[in-house]
């Protein structure tokens, strides 16, 4: 007989994979994932150089002119897939370069820990020269010396991946002094954090690379002036830097015609599905693919449940409604509708769930992850989940819901110094704005109620 | 002041913290990594909490001087950092995903479930020493929510029912 322990541990065990078999990527389709195994093992150099691998490096490098790669970028109008939306391409063309400037740094932020997104792990984990490939590129533009990439502590598999694939790459050639014959010289260290969601803020993040608490840097100087060290540096994210290898290699054009009608964005994007559906999943899809259809391809609401409302791209992304489903999911659509694209990873809300329990839960996350630097965020941030604690528990006094939209309007855009606090503000907005009946729901209906010192601070 | 022991090769500082040779060896490639040595700082703390289970005050002191930063310093980033531990944890760390996704996926009975198996709550450990339990935000395996690490092993989705045989693993 089998040990029934072990099988149980294999049984639970997690692992990262995408919902669209092989027969089903192609190269000109599916620049993100095509090289992907069905049985998400790692495709490692021998195999990825089989498959088109570094062909765009060395294209680039025999070109031997970084600001045709910029160009490029800017021409394909990347934008940037940590969620952000900012085109690569244009913060490229903002890095300070010359004889009289030093040579700096090429960060990749894998520090994936928006809640709802779980596609640079897939990446990470599975293909791992595909970004080192785009980090290569990256350097070349920007004159990066030296390329790190910004691991989140928990991503163990991924680290080890990473560490390898890097040795492999630098065995080859392609990483180190005089890459494939051209002069150019750069090479990549992994760095695993410990923790803070706040390390994913671009410069709270050279802080923390710094090592240094991971307390974000006002802008100006940006990151491109002065980054790591005072040098010139470029964070981009993840999924960002793998399509970079694909425009370089198929030009600008070819980007944005890999994305639909209805959207002025380029190139495919790594979505998916979490929450109350039947088959969560990830899906490598053109950009502007509708809501509609990830949910389709989730295989609709679990146990049929019913829709109430879903986050287009994380927990710091407004709220959507069941009639934004047809809306296609591209930065600017999305932006105008109140919300974000953020990182493309919809979380779905079913009917029965108290929005004043999942606000409660969003915001105990952001005021648990606030690095308290500034007191919008530091201080307002406990006190929503206070009120919102007492909102769920129908222990609110009157004056509590206006409170809580004066409290998230003081953590909106510019009032603090990195976009934790309006990302913390937006869902919240959003929900009051939707279902402000269920926050009115929990005021108490007992006269003299008071929650002064009965609530914890914190469920969880 | 410090001394060497010639028996284990220990640097031993003078507040009494051993740091182990091949420690401050890693430490020093870490740093070898970066334009600044202090850069290596969390990777020391997590060198020396690899070592200990946890990064115990003496050893503030003796990661400072590898890094030629002050105690200070090292003490503010090892505060900072959720997984660092600056109190003794169990053998095994059990890291219970809350957000938004597994809250919305029986997070909340799994917690139960834990707390009434291991009879901790968040920031306890067991009395036998064995497990550690603590909150950790998204670990992006929101596909397979609720889910949760117990040391370097990523489990989802975990329902009450597969924990006793899930944590019969970790002795």
């Amino acid at each position: 007989m089998s040990q029934p322990i072990a099988s149980q541990r294999d049984s639970v065990r997690y692992r990262s994979r995408l919902l669209q078999p092989e027969a089903e990527r192609h190269p000109d389709t599916h620049p993100l994932t095509w090289r992907l195994r069905d049985d998400g093992s790692v495709v490692w150099l021998d195999e990825y150089l089989h498959k088109d691998g570094y062909k765009s490096v060395r294209k680039a490098l025999d070109e031997g002119d970084p600001q045709a790669v910029i160009a490029t970028m800017k021409e394909a109008n990347v934008r940037g897939r940590g969620g952000g939306g900012f085109s690569a391409g244009l913060k490229w063309s903002l890095t300070l370069q010359g004889d009289d400037m030093p040579r700096g740094y090429l960060i990749c932020n894998a520090d994936e820990m928006e809640p709802g997104t779980f596609k640079d792990r897939l990446l990470l984990e599975q293909q791992p020269h595909l970004l080192i490939e785009g980090m290569i590129l990256g350097a070349y533009a920007n004159n990066s010396r030296y390329g790190y990439i910004f691991l989140r502590g928990e991503y163990v598999t991924a680290a080890r991946v990473l560490k390898r694939a890097i040795d492999e790459a630098r065995e080859e050639g392609w990483l180190g002094a005089d890459i494939n014959g051209s002069g150019f010289d750069f090479d990549i260290a992994v760095h695993t954090g410990a923790g803070r969601y706040i390390c994913g803020e671009e410069t709270a993040l050279l802080n923390a690379l710094e090592g240094k608490r991971a307390n974000p840097r006002t802008k100006p100087p940006f990151p491109g002036q002065s980054g790591a060290w005072g040098k010139p540096s470029v964070v981009n994210n993840v999924e960002t830097l793998c399509n970079v290898p694909g425009v370089i290699l198929n030009g600008a054009d070819w980007y944005q015609g890999l994305s639909g009608e209805g959207t002025d964005d380029g190139g495919t994007k790594l979505y998916g599905a979490s929450g109350l559906v039947e088959n969560p999943g990830l899906w490598e899809l053109p950009i502007g693919t509708t809501g509609a259809e990830l949910l389709d391809r989730a295989g609709g609401m679990r146990d049929n449940r019913q829709l109430k409302a879903w986050l287009p791209g994380g927990a710091s992304t407004g709220l959507l409604l069941p009639e934004h489903l047809e809306l296609p999911l591209d930065f600017d659509t999305v932006g105008k509708e109140g919300s974000r694209l953020g990182t493309g990873l919809m979380t779905v809300v079913p009917q029965e769930q108290s929005m004043v329990a999942l606000m409660r839960n969003l915001e105990e996350f952001f005021a648990r992850e606030s690095c308290g630097w500034c007191t919008p965020c530091r201080d307002g941030l406990p006190w929503t989940v206070r009120l919102l604690l007492a909102l769920e528990h129908g222990e609110g006094q009157p004056g509590d819901i206006e409170l809580l939209d004066k409290l998230a309007a003081d953590c909106g855009p510019s009032l603090t110094f990195c976009a934790h606090a309006p990302g913390a503000a937006m869902p919240l907005q959003t929900a009051l704005k939707h279902f402000r009946h269920e926050f009115e729901q929990g005021i108490s209906k007992r006269r003299g109620d008071t929650h002064e010192g009965s609530i914890p601070v914190a469920s969880a | 002041m410090m001394t060497t022991t010639p028996q284990t090769n220990h640097i031993i500082d003078s507040d009494g913290f051993e740091l182990h040779a091949e420690d401050e060896a890693a430490m020093r490639q870490e740093m070898a990594h970066y334009e600044q040595p202090q850069a290596a700082c969390i990777d020391a703390l997590k060198i020396v909490q690899r070592r200990h289970g946890w990064v115990p005050d003496k050893a503030i002191g003796a990661i400072a001087r590898v890094l030629g930063i002050g105690p200070g310093e090292v003490e503010g980033v090892a505060t900072f950092y959720s997984l660092i531990f600056r109190q003794p944890v169990g053998r095994h760390i059990v890291l219970v995903c809350d957000s938004s996704t597994c809250f919305l996926s029986g997070f909340n009975e799994l917690r139960q479930a834990l707390v009434n198996q291991l009879g901790v709550d968040y920031g306890q450990t067991t009395e036998d020493d064995r497990f550690t339990l603590l909150p950790v935000c998204c670990l992006g395996a929101c596909d397979g929510a609720p889910a949760l690490m117990i040391d370097d092993d990523t489990y989802g989705p975990v329902t009450a029912d597969d924990l006793p045989a899930l944590l019969e693993n970790y002795p």
